[in-house]
């Protein structure tokens, strides 16, 4: 005969579950409160909503010209950050996969590096890089250009980490040297990984991109507070329709190209 | 061929893996320049592990192993790199770079014959590109060099991976169940592509395999393993049908005749 094990009283109960769903709600409930969260101000904030966005409804169309400038100069900026922040992430993605590096010194620095750069929010790293730099677009190209070191070595050695190891151990085979392994037996397996994160982090830069001039890091969002500050909300919707069309297009050409990497 | 000149020498090896698995237990083996040594046993019985060993691939517990009069166990960097450049290893799984082209895997073969920094940059000499596209040749497959790896099928991609070892200009061949994944007809051409390069190039030739039969057939010599002792040693004049028993412990009989 089959005898089914009995299941502990906590087991049978669900106590875990039940403790938890209690906790959440505590907390839910106690951070309400402490932040002051008042449903009510939103509503009455409605009518003010109501009319800017009435406003935006009647853009106005002789604003175009001048954000084309604007919007290239966003691109550009994605294109530079992406591209300077995932060349170097390239190495330390290598150094940060277990099935590369089997030194746990060398690999916990590494991915302890790489956990700390992306702890560090974009809009942050901005701000800190116009007080660096100055106002303009070259604080925008450092901020992305970290974002993207830190989002595409993650995803990078992620990919390394479920290669083939049997070309490895080929070369290894044959007298090459490390680097000569990681060169001709691990990077050709990674290779459309690599294309597609770098189209994908190019993706989220563009979004990103368009609020970094927001806080004058360069781009199409130093015309977006600016408008918002003249209370100018027929050229702000101009600039929100122009930002919409960049980044349905970035991301569709980048969908389409990812999905022939496949 | 120079009969009775020793090339790999295996004295009191020993290999016990870190979950305390015996992989290697106290192996004695002299392999002599030119001999086709098939090396048979049930899986798990220490044939990869002994193999591995031979290039470095793995490391052993005690012992010495000497390539060509050289230690390859206390070898370092570069000095073990050159050891490596002479012995060249075949897999069950062919190990090519499935994205990268056929030519580019076998140029793969050439690295160690380069400082890392010119081949980064692709300057291979045009003699060895001209090796690489005669190498192919010599496997059949000439046509093939700027094929995708992943085109090929599995008995094309072993016999590229021969090409590629090959481009080592070997003196010895390391074989690990190269047959193990292809069907009886591709079987025959790798094993016969080996047979050729002992024959015609004098490379030494030690290859695993499951088939007793296939041992009989190629062979010059026929070594036995089990449970990581060295059980049979015999040259191919000297074997008896009913030898294997005692490898295989007669439990195995489809293996046998596989």
């Amino acid at each position: 005969m089959n005898t089914i094990p009995k299941k502990s009283f906590a087991q049978k109960w669900h106590i875990k579950a039940l403790v938890w769903t209690a906790i959440v709600l505590a907390l839910f409930i106690a951070s309400c409160a402490m932040t002051g969260v008042d449903v009510g101000a939103f509503l009455t904030g409605f009518n003010q909503f109501m009319q800017i966005f009435y406003e935006m409804l009647k853009p106005d169309w002789s604003y175009v010209p001048f954000t084309i400038k604007p919007i290239i100069q966003t691109i550009q900026m994605a294109l530079i950050g992406t591209l300077v922040g995932s060349i170097i992430a390239v190495p330390f993605a290598v150094l940060a996969a277990r099935n590369i590096v089997t030194n746990t010194v060398i690999r916990g620095t590494i991915r302890f590096i790489l956990n700390l750069v992306r702890t560090l929010p974009d809009l942050m790293l901005a701000a800190v890089f116009v007080a660096v730099v100055g106002i303009g677009p070259m604080a925008g190209v450092l901020t992305l250009a970290i974002f993207s070191f830190g989002m595409i070595s993650k995803l990078f050695y992620e990919a390394i980490e479920t290669i083939d190891m049997g070309p490895i151990e080929a070369l290894t085979a044959a007298g090459a040297t490390k680097t000569q392994v990681v060169w001709f037996a691990v990077l050709p397996q990674v290779y459309n990984h690599f294309l597609s994160y770098f189209l994908y982090t190019f993706e989220i830069n563009v979004r990103a991109s368009t609020i970094l001039g927001y806080l004058g890091a360069g781009g199409i969002g130093e015309l977006l507070q600016r408008s918002l500050g003249q209370f100018r909300y027929d050229r702000t919707a101009i600039v929100v329709i122009g930002t919409f069309i960049v980044v349905v297009v970035v991301d569709t050409l980048s969908n389409q190209l990812r999905e022939r990497l496949q | 061929m120079q009969e009775g000149t020793p090339i790999i020498e295996f004295n009191d090896v020993n290999k016990v893996y870190p979950n305390g698995t015996v992989g290697l237990d106290n192996i004695n083996l002299t392999i002599n320049k030119g001999e086709f040594v098939v090396i048979v046993g049930l899986s798990g019985a220490g044939k990869s592990t002994l193999l591995r060993a031979a290039n470095r691939l793995h490391d052993v517990s005690s012992g010495e192993i000497l390539i060509d009069g050289q230690s390859i166990v206390t070898a370092k960097g570069k000095q073990l790199r050159e050891v490596r450049r002479n012995i060249a290893m075949i897999f069950q799984n062919f190990n090519l770079v499935k994205r990268s082209t056929v030519e580019k895997n076998i140029l793969n073969g050439r690295v160690g014959y380069y400082p890392t920094w010119k081949t980064i940059f692709g300057l291979f000499s045009a003699a060895d590109k001209q090796q690489a596209a005669a190498n192919l040749q010599r496997v059949n497959l000439g046509e093939k060099l700027y094929s995708r790896a992943d085109e090929l099928s599995g008995g094309q991609q072993q016999r590229v991976a021969i090409a590629r070892a090959l481009m080592q200009e070997p003196k010895i061949m390391l074989a690990d169940e190269p047959i193990a994944s292809l069907d009886p007809r591709t079987t025959v051409m790798v094993m016969d592509d080996l047979k050729k390069l002992n024959e015609e190039l004098g490379i030494t030739v030690v290859v695993n395999l499951h088939s007793v039969s296939l041992a009989k057939q190629y062979a010059s010599r026929v070594v036995g393993l089990r449970a990581g002792k060295l059980v049979y040693d015999k040259q191919i004049g000297d074997v008896q049908d009913g030898d294997f028993d005692e490898i295989y412990d007669g439990k195995n009989q489809e293996v046998k005749e596989a």
